[in-house]
């Protein structure tokens, strides 16, 4: 039995069903949130904190793809406090990653005036371009981490649970368990890690020999 | 960052799911394929195969000119040529003159029974409908089959008898309705990956319950709550088994079986002797599964049941899906979303073709070639003087293989690899030896078309318009993303052509080729296939249409049977247990069966011309822990395989995928070909041989011994 539930979303009052998330009810009016780990095909898992929103009786910035709406709840989506906090995720983000094929991403540096330059000289993650198989190529210097590529490996899909995060904190980044080469993984190549990956951190070999006409990937 | 040229949506050349492909395109080649998270038959998921391997389009191997052998063929002494040495380009009217020449010479003196056809389920429905056509209205023969013979005929004709229908009941993802599923002679996860991730999902994320019945621990066995590891060849009597406890327990629908079913008190009283001990000594299943499979199927609100090429390929292959059928029908799991009889068709277009007519006994929309009314009607569509098209069935594939230097001296084969997929190959490289005249109408130089005469460069599927019909009966678009590659054309406009050549020839008054367009094509078809009848092109540019379409508001049909059987009732047939013809013995005594594997595809003329042979580069087989230390053969070393008919060198893989005294051999390697050592003895009934089971003999081998790679050129 579905049941439904009213908020206050930026002074509207929304009708939305038990168990949507903020971001549902937003996107359901037209408020539009900006994300860019969330993927409808996904479970979402609230990991780039871009689409935090305020939220009443909480005191920390919410991230909308996972707050599920409640009776009553009062939601605002854009205020000063919330352009500063996804104003810094983007500029940690482009101080530490290649956006260079993030394409969500460079548009919201535009639109928040985020200052690309603000942690510049900081460290940058530069891990080698990983080619160990004849299907796709790895460079996870432009992976954003939004963990899409383990969830479809996972239970969103295809159930081979190849790939997980490996490190901590900065260090952290997509790989085998082990590091083992992904033939030698539960990997079955179905490429559904390519397909929702965002920020060309995961290519076909031939798109990515298209780019690099001068030889194959390292 | 790539950016395409353009991007074209269409349907995906592998497996009989039918995927939807975004092909992106950059200076007309393929660098990327994606998918659509609302496609409604993948929503946006693709196997290894659909994502990666259609590179085999621009394969430098590919033939696009047509050839013509330098050295003329004779019977008896015809040569296989991969070589190109052996071949000349030709220009396509020299090529398809020469071919209206030599078949319709053959026709002149040895009549309709002196040709044959072999059709293509990797083929549009377009295609398949044009060139069972020409064979019917032209030469007056029914000698038209396809590779539908070697893979589901078994089920085919089961169905029809029972149901009068023969195709998957209901749509694939209704598997997520199911409370209970079992999947039966599928190795669902590598043959139709897409399914397999609904049916985990089904159980992962819904609870429902798996019943896995075969004689591999294939990776579904993961997800499954029970599996039963039977014997090839043992269906009949684990299946009856299932059926007895059904019976016995009380647990039969009887209301379901008054209203809907007959012949039950006849199929009851010989369910007496399969008992679960009985099964047991046969199918070396314990007792205790199949009756708890058979309370978990019968007890269930919703059960279906999905099987692949396990149950009909087999000598009993029609007994076996019979078997299958019958607890349908006994406990009402049929006609209601999440129920149903699944037969998973193997072929992108398996289901399209037979749909289309590639049959030898049926004209298209499986209307028999036997029945008067039916060839009237075809007459008249066809332009055929009163009477002119045979009335008389033709022979199978595997019947016009034996029947080559008899009564067969010309064959057309368009698209498929018979001299791979065909079992007893050495045999049946005897019999294309004896052949007057072969045209091969493919991609690549294949086993098969290195025994032609003529060959004739087709399309790929990325280069064509059409339509294919996937394994739930949902007729979708082929579009063309690429310029035809070089000379080749698409497979409808070389038979359209060379119909008209062969008609004037032969004199006859025009059976109608003049198609500007393969919606033109199908527009015929709507009209003498009426499952297809509310079918036209503009109707397909979604998500296609799941047929029957009665007329052309019609919406489709998501699951069949939902009121009754196209045959009326739903028929019981008593079963015996046939064992499988030959059995093992001292010297012979190992099962084998065959298989697919994830990265490959049938005979290999595409997958093996792919990047994904870099991926699955060798053959193995795969052998039991047991059976490797009675043989001696370590995980890794070189191994001959022997059977009766024919021996081949490949490594082992010791693994308990592969149950005790059975080996698991995949057929896509030339080098390793499985079928030299299958069987060619064929289900009375189906014509479909035996390829699930036959004995043969592993001996271990030094590492020198290892065929290389490429043992074919």
């Amino acid at each position: 039995m579905t049941e439904t539930v009213h908020l206050t979303i930026n002074r509207l009052t929304v009708e939305t069903t038990r168990g949507a998330t903020v971001l549902d009810a937003a996107g359901a009016i037209g408020i539009d949130i900006p994300t860019l780990c969330y993927d409808p095909r996904c479970a979402p898992n609230g990991l780039c904190r871009m689409c935090v929103v305020e939220a009443t009786g909480a005191r920390l910035l919410q991230a909308a793809c996972v707050t599920r709406a409640v009776e009553g709840m009062t939601i605002t989506t854009e205020s000063p406090r919330i352009t500063r906090a996804r104003r810094t995720v983007l500029e940690m983000l482009a101080a530490s990653t290649d956006l260079s094929e993030t394409p969500d991403a460079l548009a919201q540096i535009a639109e928040t005036g985020a200052d690309i330059a603000r942690f510049a000289g900081g460290r940058e993650r530069r891990p080698p371009v990983v080619a160990d198989n004849p299907m796709f190529v790895r460079d996870y210097a432009k992976c954003i981490l939004c963990w899409r590529c383990v969830q479809v490996c996972a239970e969103d899909a295809q159930y081979a649970f190849a790939i997980n995060f490996d490190g901590r904190g900065f260090d952290t980044q997509i790989a085998t368990f082990f590091g083992k080469p992904l033939p030698e993984t539960t990997c079955v190549f179905c490429g559904q890690c390519v397909g929702v990956c965002p920020s060309g951190a995961l290519k076909p070999l031939r798109a990515w020999e298209l780019e690099h006409p001068d030889g194959p990937a390292a | 960052m790539v950016t395409p040229d353009r991007i074209t949506t269409t349907t995906c050349p592998f497996c009989g799911v039918g995927c939807k492909l975004q092909l992106h395109i950059k200076d007309d080649a393929i660098y990327q394929v994606t998918s659509p998270s609302d496609a409604v038959v993948n929503h946006g998921n693709l196997c290894v195969k659909g994502r990666f391997g259609t590179d085999f389009i621009h394969h430098r191997k590919r033939v696009t000119t047509p050839l013509i052998r330098r050295q003329p063929q004779t019977p008896g002494g015809r040569t296989q040529a991969f070589d190109r040495a052996a071949w000349r380009e030709a220009t396509w009217d020299e090529a398809l003159e020469l071919v209206t020449d030599r078949l319709t010479g053959i026709y002149a003196k040895h009549g309709p029974d002196g040709l044959a056809a072999f059709s293509c389920a990797k083929a549009t429905n377009e295609d398949n409908y044009l060139l069972q056509k020409l064979f019917r209205a032209l030469f007056r023969t029914n000698n038209i089959d396809h590779c539908t013979r070697l893979c589901h005929a078994g089920s085919v004709v089961a169905l029809m008898d029972a149901l009068g229908s023969a195709a998957m009941s209901n749509t694939a993802a209704e598997v997520a309705l199911s409370d209970v599923f079992i999947v039966t002679g599928s190795n669902t996860a590598e043959t139709h990956p897409i399914i397999a991730l609904q049916m985990k999902a089904a159980v992962r994320k819904r609870g429902a319950k798996l019943i896995v019945i075969d004689p591999r621990r294939i990776e579904m066995v993961d997800y499954a709550a029970l599996w039963l590891p039977l014997r090839p060849g043992t269906d009949v009597p684990v299946f009856s088994a299932i059926a007895h406890v059904i019976a016995r327990d009380g647990l039969a629908n009887n209301g379901f079986i008054q209203a809907r079913t007959e012949g039950y008190a006849e199929f009851l009283a010989s369910l007496g002797p399969f008992t679960p001990e009985y099964a047991e000594s046969v199918s070396g299943v314990d007792r205790r599964l199949i009756v708890e499979a058979a309370r978990m199927y019968a007890g269930a609100a919703n059960a279906s049941i999905y099987w692949a090429l396990g149950i009909p390929e087999h000598t009993h292959g029609t007994d076996n899906a019979a078997s299958l059928i019958h607890l349908a029908l006994m406990t009402g799991q049929i006609g209601r979303p999440g129920t149903g009889l699944n037969p998973l068709r193997g072929q992108n277009n398996v289901q399209g073709a037979s749909d289309c007519g590639a049959m030898p006994w049926h004209y298209p929309g499986y209307q028999s070639v036997t029945d008067e009314a039916v060839a009237q009607m075809f007459d008249r569509a066809w332009n055929v003087e009163p009477g002119g098209l045979n009335r008389a069935r033709g022979l199978s594939t595997t019947e016009i293989v034996g029947a080559i230097g008899a009564t067969v001296r010309g064959l057309y084969v368009m698209g498929e690899n018979p001299m791979m997929s065909e079992p007893n190959l050495n045999h049946a490289r005897h019999q294309f030896e004896q052949l007057e005249f072969l045209v091969a109408q493919d991609l690549f130089m294949n086993e098969t078309a290195a025994f032609a005469d003529v060959f004739l460069p087709a399309a790929s599927f990325a280069e064509k318009v059409g339509t294919f019909t996937n394994t739930d009966r949902r007729v979708q678009r082929v579009r063309r993303a690429i310029p035809l590659r070089g000379n080749a054309r698409a497979d409808w406009t070389i038979v359209c052509d060379l119909a008209l050549r062969i008609e004037a020839r032969l004199g006859r008054p025009t059976a109608g080729w003049a198609y500007a367009h393969p919606a033109e094509v199908m527009a015929e078809i709507a009209q003498v296939l009426p499952d297809y009848a509310g079918i036209h092109y503009e109707r397909l540019e979604g998500e296609g249409l799941q047929t029957p379409v009665d007329d052309t508001s019609h919406p489709g049909t998501p699951f069949l049977f939902a009121d009754a059987f196209p045959r009326g009732r739903g028929l019981f047939r008593p079963l015996e247990y046939i064992p499988a013809v030959e059995p093992t013995d001292e010297t012979y005594p190992l099962i084998l069966t065959t298989g697919r594997v994830l990265e490959h595809w049938h005979g290999g003329s595409i997958t093996r011309n792919s990047r994904l042979d870099e991926l699955f580069p060798e053959a193995l087989m795969e052998l039991n822990p047991v059976d490797a230390a009675t043989t001696g053969v370590a995980d890794g070393q070189p191994v001959r395989v022997s059977s009766r008919r024919g021996t081949i060198t490949l490594r082992a893989k010791v693994t308990d995928k592969t149950i005790a005294g059975v080996v698991f051999i995949p057929f896509h390697f030339v080098e390793a070909a499985a079928n030299l050592l299958t069987l060619d003895d064929v289900d009375p009934r189906a014509k479909i041989p035996e390829y699930k089971a036959c004995a043969v003999r592993v001996e271990p081998l030094q590492e020198a011994a290892r065929p290389s790679k490429r043992g074919r050129r």
